[in-house]
Parts: C-alpha cells; structure tokens; sequence
C-alpha cells in the first residue's frame, strides 16, 4: 500500500497519471492567489500589496 | 482491527467505525452539532466512534474517506471552465473551501483526529456500492448507485460476490437522476439536498397518468433516454453547472412559470410537475434497472446513493423488474458512505471475508439508565419510574391508545435520516385527528405530507400489499406499500392520498420494547400499527441526548417521554427556558 504524501506530492502525482496538465495553470494561480492573501494579511508587506492594486 | 471512516465537506457528514469485521459505531455529525445535515468535519462522530468502543485514535488502523478530492477537483475545474465565464461567479465562491479544506482533508485528519497512520481515499460510488452490498446479507448481488454526483460519476451499476465488487459501467456529471430531482424540487421552491422527499410525498396529488400529465411530455424533453436506461440531458435547461441556482430560464418557460416561492401555496400544477418527475424517475429507472439484471444475470439487488431513498419507487422495484430480492442499506445517502469505506477497506483492499451482516440501525450513541437518571435529577426534572418492562410497556401503549403524543427515547440511535424507533415520535394512528394533532403540537409540517406507520413484521401482510417476503429494506422505512383498502380510514393519519404507506416493519430480535408497545397498542385497539416520526422539532436533527429529547417535548406539545425506564409528562414540568418552539425554522 502507497503511503500518503504531501498534497504537493499528491498533486503531481495526479496530474501526471491523468495526464491533466490543463488544470497546472489554474492550480498555480490558485496557490499564488493563496499565498497573496495569507502575506496581505501581515503588515510586513502590506504596503507593497496594496501598491500593487 | 479498527478502521475509521468519514464522509464530510458535501452533505450529512458522518464517522463509521469497524472493528475485525463488524461495523460497531456510526452517526451522523448533524446529531452533535444539532445543526441539520451538517458537513463539517465529523469530528464528534468521531469520538462518540472511538468512545463507545472505549480506543484512542491510536488504536486505529487505518482511516478512509469516502472519495477522491483531487477527482473531484478536477471535475469542478473542468465544469467552471467550460462554463466560463457564467461560471465565474460559482468558481470564485466555490475556491476558498476548496483550498482551505476539501482539498487539504489530511489536515483535519491528522490535527483533529491527531492520527498518523495511512488514509485511504475511496472512490464516492465504490463507498455508496460497497456501503450497500457489503454489509447486505447477500453473497453476490447487482449493484446500482444513483446520487447526485460523486467525483464525476452519478450513476453507476456492477456486482458483488464474497469480498468483491466490479463496477461495470457509470454515467458522468452533469447528466444525474440525482440533480435533476434536485433541479425540480428547487423549482417547486422546496431546499435542495434536504426536501427532495416532499416532492416524492407531494407527487400522488398530481396526476399520475402518464398519457394525461402534461408536463411528463414536457420533462421528456430534458432528457434523452436509451433504451438500457442510460440518459443524456439537455443542459440547456439547467444551471447547476454553473450557478448557484439549479433551473433554468428555458427549464421554467417549459413548465410555464417562474420557480415557486418557498411559502406560497403549492397548486395542482406543482403537484402535477411533482408526479410527472416521480414518473421520469421511475421509468428511467425500470429500464436501468432492467438492464442491470440482464447484464448480471442475478436475482438479488443491492441500492445506494440519495435516489435509492425513494421509498414510493423502491416498493415498486420487485414488482417492475425482474430481481427477485431487494436490500438498501439505512443511511443509503452520502452520510452512509461512511460505513462503505471501512467495509471496502477492510474487506476489498485487505482481502478479508465478509463475516457482517446489517440487521438493524442502532449503531449510534445510547445513554445508560443512570447517565438518564443523573441528567433529570440534576435538572430537577420531574418523573415516574417504571418497575419493569412490563409497566413500561403497557403504561406507554396505555397512553397511546388514549392519543397521548409519545417521545420515545429508548436505546442507541439510528444510523440514517428516519427515526426507527430509538428517537422516535409515537401516536395513535387510528384517531382521525392525529395528523393534524401531530401537526399542531410538534411537526409543523405541510399538510400534503403524511405519517409513517410501524408494525411488526409479522403483522406487516395483514395490512399492507408487500411483495413478500417482506423485504428487509421495510425495517428501515425504505418502501411504501399499498395499504389494503380495508384498512385505510382505519388508520388514516398513516395513510397516503394515494391509499400507500411508507411503512416500517420492525422484529422483536431488533427492538423488544418498540415492538411489545406496538403489539399491546394492538391489544387495546385491534390494529397493531402505530404512528412513527422522528424525535425533532420542524428545522431541527432529530434528538440525541436526553437533554435534546427533554428539551424538543419542552418546546413542543409532546405530551410524555419514555426515556429509558422513566415517564417524563410534559405538563408536570416547567417550560419556561426550555421552550425551543420560536427557534424551529425549515
């Protein structure tokens, strides 16, 4: 029995056997999205974030 | 061996529990949180597994979920993107769960559960098939699964035989029997995933004629159907692939009006949508199921998935097809996936033999006559106790023959929606008045909608046209049956505009006590047949702990509780801050 990986791992490993590639963009934006907000939220950054809109 | 399974993030989330075989735990979040259908994650369900079997999380060999999150994914990607951009909308409500959750369930998994160990992820309608058939009493099977949609499969059909299951063939989303129930009942403004059950109730009122039903020719045209059952929908009626709304503009100029308004009165027409959609369903599925036989060649039919909850249809399937027996399992919906995956595992991916039979619905929580007594005492609430079963028995059929509106709160809960007889709602089913008693008092229900009756098995063939043997399905309130006509004003509160009932037969090994009050309500009334709802208010799951069952008879016009072996009499006590009836929403 396969050991459960990562979600990064299972991703990959999904995309290659179903040969899905057209879902690595739309999944790239998703987690680029993702992370924009989780660093929006820190004060750090959010001058720069803000700049950008 | 233990083995934990979950189903959650859709609908009705739930948490089984296996051990060496057995299923010995099951329930429904819903029941914890006492928020209806509830798809968080089930965490309760969880720990009420664990508990009653006295393990930790450590104890557990494997955890499964009940489908494939990344299969799913990418149906709801390739969906939004065919629609784009009238999907964008739905697309971007619908991301934020998928990434904060669906898509990261190991997360909840290992800090909530805090499990370590392997989890298996089981295809949806692999769960719904093996739910149903490995837990049946029969060594080989046909198998057919109808929901909604899974990952991307909404219909599927296959056999089992020992500890396998083949799945041969399947129809993909967006074409589902399931949605297209869904799809009419929002039409005739009932809530999706929760009230499609009104729409069955609803459609003896209309017209069942097929030649005569109007819009039976009209919802013919939605769908193309082969005949080996198989259907393709014209999409252009529909929006669930890609709103938040299911039908759509052409979908209402084809049954000539808007969709109807939640609270507005239900007319002929609506009626008349509702039999003609009951009918499409039927029909659809005789010729599936028709075709399943042929292909399997076996007599015996498993059924899983929300469809397979059709009690009017499920009475009829013996008499339409050519199978010969018949078993769905309680919680044939989603929620039940939860007891598939563990049987799959345990039994298909670990290769051990099938040594489980499901003979009845009590795998949920219970409560021990002295957790009951500690509870009414530290809420100085006041009760008689009974001396033994006897006085329990013949005190409760007592009260019921003389129309009393009984809670019964009697051992561990059922597994599934219908309340069969662990937190249940009994009455008097001979008394003209009880429907509208029981509406009055507690359910609040739509006046088209009726009550189910309980017999004992052994008395069911007296009462009802069952196919007989009565098939075991019955026990879990999965088929309506004609009642004999002589019978029918004799118990009218439990029967149908149509001269059905969506009976539940009960047997002494399943439930003694439920089934001596039934027998000695016959005793007082010659007719061995008793009302039974669900334990719930109007909006409500149905009651769990004896503080939720205390607190529905507070808030209602429920007259007494049997709850364990006290009789608590709903006047005797204070209402006050127990009144939940202001809070009852649907």
């Amino acid at each position: 029995m396969v050991k459960n990986k990562s979600l990064f791992g299972q991703i990959w490993d999904f995309l290659r056997v179903r040969k899905a590639w057209w879902m690595t963009p739309i999944i790239i934006m998703l987690i680029l999205i993702g992370i924009l907000i989780v660093f929006s939220q820190s004060s750090a950054v959010s001058p720069f974030i803000y700049a950008l809109f | 061996m233990y083995i934990l399974g979950i189903s959650c993030y859709y609908h009705d989330s739930s948490a089984a529990l296996l051990k060496n075989g057995k299923i010995v735990a099951a329930a429904e979040e819903e029941r914890f949180t006492r928020k209806k259908h509830d798809n968080s994650f089930p965490i309760n369900a969880a720990k009420f597994c664990l508990k009653s079997q006295g393990i930790s999380i450590k104890d557990v060999d494997y955890v499964g979920f009940y489908e494939k999150p990344l299969l799913k994914f990418e149906r709801m990607l390739s969906q939004h993107m065919q629609s784009f951009p009238k999907s964008l909308k739905t697309f971007l409500s619908s991301m934020p769960s998928w990434m904060n959750e669906k898509l990261r369930i190991m997360s909840p998994i290992r800090k909530k559960l805090k499990y370590q160990g392997d989890v298996l992820f089981i295809e949806h309608h692999m769960a719904h098939a093996a739910s149903s058939f490995l837990v049946s009493p029969f060594k080989k099977a046909a198998i057919l699964t109808v929901d909604g949609v899974g990952e991307w499969t909404t219909t599927t059909y296959g056999l089992g035989e020992d500890n396998n299951i083949e799945l041969m063939k399947e129809i993909k989303f967006p074409h589902s029997l399931g949605l297209l129930y869904s799809t009419i009942t929002a039409y005739l403004g009932f809530s999706v995933n929760n009230s499609e059950y009104k729409v069955m109730g609803l459609s003896p009122y209309g017209d069942m004629n097929p030649l005569t039903n109007k819009y039976y020719k009209k919802l013919q045209k939605v769908i193309d159907v082969k005949s080996d059952g198989s259907f393709k929908f014209d999409m252009s009626y529909f929006k669930f692939h890609y709103a938040d709304r299911m039908p759509s503009k052409k979908l209402c100029q084809l049954l000539g009006s808007p969709v109807r308004k939640g609270e507005s009165e239900v007319g002929q027409r609506h009626k008349d949508i509702a039999a003609a959609l009951q009918m499409v369903l039927e029909s659809i599925m005789t010729k599936i199921l028709n075709h399943v036989h042929k292909v399997t060649n076996c007599e015996n039919i498993v059924l899983a998935g929300g469809v397979a909850l059709n009690s009017v249809y499920n009475g009829k399937i013996l008499k339409n097809t050519p199978f010969k027996k018949i078993w769905i399992q309680p919680n044939a919906t989603d929620g039940g996936t939860s007891i598939g995956v563990v049987s799959y595992i345990y039994n298909v991916i670990l290769g051990k033999k099938r040594t489980f039979v499901l003979k009845d619905a009590f795998l949920g929580p219970g409560y021990s006559t002295e957790t009951v007594k500690k509870f009414l005492d530290k809420n100085k609430i006041k009760y008689s106790t009974f001396k033994n079963d006897k006085e329990l028995v013949d005190t409760t059929a007592k009260l019921l023959a003389e129309s009393n509106v009984i809670g019964w709160f009697q051992g561990k809960m059922e597994w599934g929606p219908r309340a069969l007889g662990s937190r249940s709602i009994l009455s008097n089913p001979c008394n003209p008045e009880m429907q509208e008693i029981l509406n009055l008092k507690v359910k609040h229900r739509e006046k088209f909608r009726p009550f189910a009756p309980v017999v004992c098995e052994d008395d069911a063939l007296k009462y009802f046209d069952c196919d007989k043997p009565v098939p075991e399905p019955t026990d879990y309130m999965l088929m309506v049956y004609p009642i004999f006509k002589e019978w029918r004003k004799k118990i009218p509160s439990v029967t149908h505009v149509d001269g059905s009932g969506r009976l539940q037969t009960i047997r002494r090994s399943q439930n003694k006590l439920y089934y001596d009050v039934i027998k000695k309500f016959g005793s007082h009334t010659s007719i061995p047949i008793l009302v039974n709802t669900s334990f719930n208010i109007r909006g409500e799951p149905i009651v769990c702990t004896p503080h939720d069952a205390y607190k529905c008879m507070m808030g209602t016009g429920i007259d007494y509780v049997v709850m364990s072996n006290f009789l608590i009499k709903r006047e005797d006590n204070q209402r006050d801050i127990w009144d939940s009836e202001k809070l009852a929403i649907d």
